[in-house]
């Protein structure tokens, strides 16, 4: 079990190494950034000034490693828009993210999970094809459209709930559900494939013999087994959906990290742009190696494995 | 007729509407999809008050026609959607089969790749590359190609390991064949049922990170006809001409509901979802 944890979690770092270089790398794409930071307007010496207090005259192996360096410590430089700590910034906008992301998640766990339950019980009949195809139109819906359609006829027709901003909770409804819509259709196709699984097994069998009642077997015995992969998918899904909410976020206008992140690459700031990328990235990969973690301690299968 | 075959119908139907639409698109278009006439803006579609049968789906903010428009914006989707694919196909299935096939060291390296692919944030990154490289089709086909790589090699990689141990697989090894033809000719059609699947799911998620690139303004660069960069110029006039919106964003719905049934009737026919 401790060699699985340990090589699991030196996994995460390599793929922390690799992701740092590629967000160093994107921000380096455009070829020499201080033109492009200067603007159509700025003379050779504004450049040269620029190239200067950014440090990008040094080579690029010592920008990467000077910025590795200080990354690794916390410190992801300055944002040279708001003239402040990247860190700060980010800190800032993170709350709103999170509580899009975590509310998007419990919504379509809400939503997913009995569907997947119900499309199971009756696998094959209409009630399981009609939800699939349920699934594939939510799959098929532009989240920013959805949103877009939304604020028209919820925010402007029916005026239920506010159109932008978060100054209050209701402000969060909508681009939660729009934000959920994306998970939806893979967290309940997976629930549905786990509990067919679950109800063709044997100790479904034993206490379907046993005589206890189907509520009964489906929610006790067949949904704790069936729970283990939504669970870790839920966590792949959550990470998903901090780096999607960038563009909901651009729809509903919410400051949270993603509307942060469209500004700063509008506005090449690149500190900032090759921040958040690594950010987002570090959340993801640690919430997979939680979750897997948290399968190898609850399943004693996975632990030799 | 049941309802499997009638959805998979649908979604041949839907896909081949467009693809007709899209190819089409010069003959059928009322009128040139760039012309801008001032005089003529956001006037509705012609079944609302003010419509006019000239330009049956009304004119945009600039008075260009807005199904000539649509109708050349089927190109740009479908042109995407099916280049993205077969950059991202090349890339994962190599990969996949790689890793499948040789398994070991090979394979390690090839689900760090897969990893590390996962890892990185999708729209933020592919944001990120047209803004700093410049906005152009081909660089939104190249960046989505070299994103979406991830399913066609996860597939491609279990598929092949299915296939490697079978009959056939050590029949080709005992003949002497090389390692090349083992790999195209035996493995990769004995799996390209599955890859079929993988690329309709990929092309629908290509057209929808297109849209969305181009809604947020870093996408397919105006004055092309992109569905999202409809929806983006129309979305500061939603409020008084709903349409402008429901329009483009209908289209793109369908057309990626018509993919994904296509898939899934696929999925089914081929039996790709259910093989162990």
């Amino acid at each position: 079990m401790l060699q699985f944890l340990l090589r699991r979690a030196l996994l995460a770092v390599l793929v922390c190494l690799t992701v740092l270089v590629v967000s160093f790398v994107l921000t380096r794409l455009s070829g020499d950034l201080a033109i492009s930071i200067a603007g159509p307007n700025a003379t050779a010496e504004d450049i040269a000034t620029i190239r200067q207090n950014y440090g990008l005259d040094r080579p690029l192996v010592v920008q990467f490693l000077d910025w590795a360096a200080h990354a690794a410590r916390g410190d992801l430089g300055s944002s040279y828009l708001y003239h402040a700590p990247v860190a700060g910034l980010i800190a800032d906008r993170l709350p709103i993210t999170l509580t899009l992301g975590l509310s998007g998640l419990a919504i379509a766990l809400l939503v997913a999970i009995p569907l997947g339950i119900l499309s199971a019980m009756h696998e094959g009949t209409v009630i399981d094809r009609g939800i699939g195809l349920v699934a594939l139109i939510g799959q098929a819906m532009p989240s920013f459209w959805l949103g877009l359609v939304l604020i028209i006829v919820v925010g402007l027709k029916l005026q239920w709930l506010p159109i932008s901003g978060v100054d209050t909770w209701e402000g969060y409804i909508m681009p939660a559900i729009v934000l959920a819509f994306s998970a939806i259709p893979a967290l309940m196709r997976l629930t549905r494939a786990g509990m067919i699984d679950a109800l063709a097994s044997d100790y479904i069998r034993t206490a379907r013999a046993k005589g206890l009642r189907t509520a009964r077997i489906v929610l006790k015995h067949a949904l704790r087994n069936a729970a283990m992969p939504v669970v870790s998918v839920a966590a792949v899904q959550l990470g998903f959906m901090l780096g999607g909410s960038i563009v909901i976020e651009a729809v509903f206008a919410l400051h949270g990290v993603g509307y942060l992140a469209w500004e700063s690459i509008s506005k090449n700031d690149f500190p900032v742009v090759q921040a958040v990328v690594l950010f987002l990235a570090i959340v993801y990969i640690g919430l997979t190696l939680a979750a897997d973690m948290m399968n190898a301690v609850l399943d004693p299968r996975l632990r030799s494995a | 007729m049941s309802l499997r075959h009638i959805a998979f119908g649908l979604g041949v139907l839907i896909v081949g509407v467009v693809l007709v639409a899209g190819v089409l698109a010069p003959y059928i278009a009322p009128h040139d999809p760039f012309a801008q006439d001032l005089m003529q803006r956001m006037i509705p579609p012609e079944w609302m008050d003010g419509g006019s049968a000239l330009h049956p789906f009304g004119t945009d903010q600039l008075g260009r026609d807005y199904l000539s428009r649509l109708l050349y914006g089927a190109r740009i989707s479908l042109l995407i959607g099916t280049l993205a694919v077969v950059t991202s196909g090349l890339i994962g299935i190599t990969l996949g089969i790689l890793g499948g096939y040789f398994g070991g060291r090979v394979d390690d390296v090839v689900m760090f790749a897969i990893t590390c692919r996962l890892s990185i944030p999708l729209i933020l990154v592919a944001l990120t590359v047209v803004a700093f490289v410049g906005s152009s089709l081909t660089v939104v086909v190249l960046t989505l190609g070299l994103l979406l790589w991830d399913r066609f090699a996860v597939v491609a990689r279990t598929t092949t390991m299915q296939v490697r141990t079978l009959d056939y697989i050590a029949a080709a090894q005992a003949a002497g064949a090389s390692r090349l033809h083992i790999l195209s000719r035996e493995v990769l059609p004995n799996i390209l049922s599955h890859l079929v699947v993988v690329a309709t799911l990929e092309m629908a998620l290509a057209i929808l990170l297109e849209a969305a690139l181009s809604f947020l303004g870093l996408g397919v660069p105006p004055p092309l006809p992109s569905w999202g960069l409809m929806i983006a110029e129309g979305k500061d006039y939603m409020f008084f001409s709903p349409w402008v919106i429901m329009i483009p964003g209908i289209a793109l719905f369908v057309l990626v509901l018509g993919i994904n049934l296509l898939g899934d009737g696929l999925r089914d026919m081929l039996g790709a979802g259910r093989r162990p």
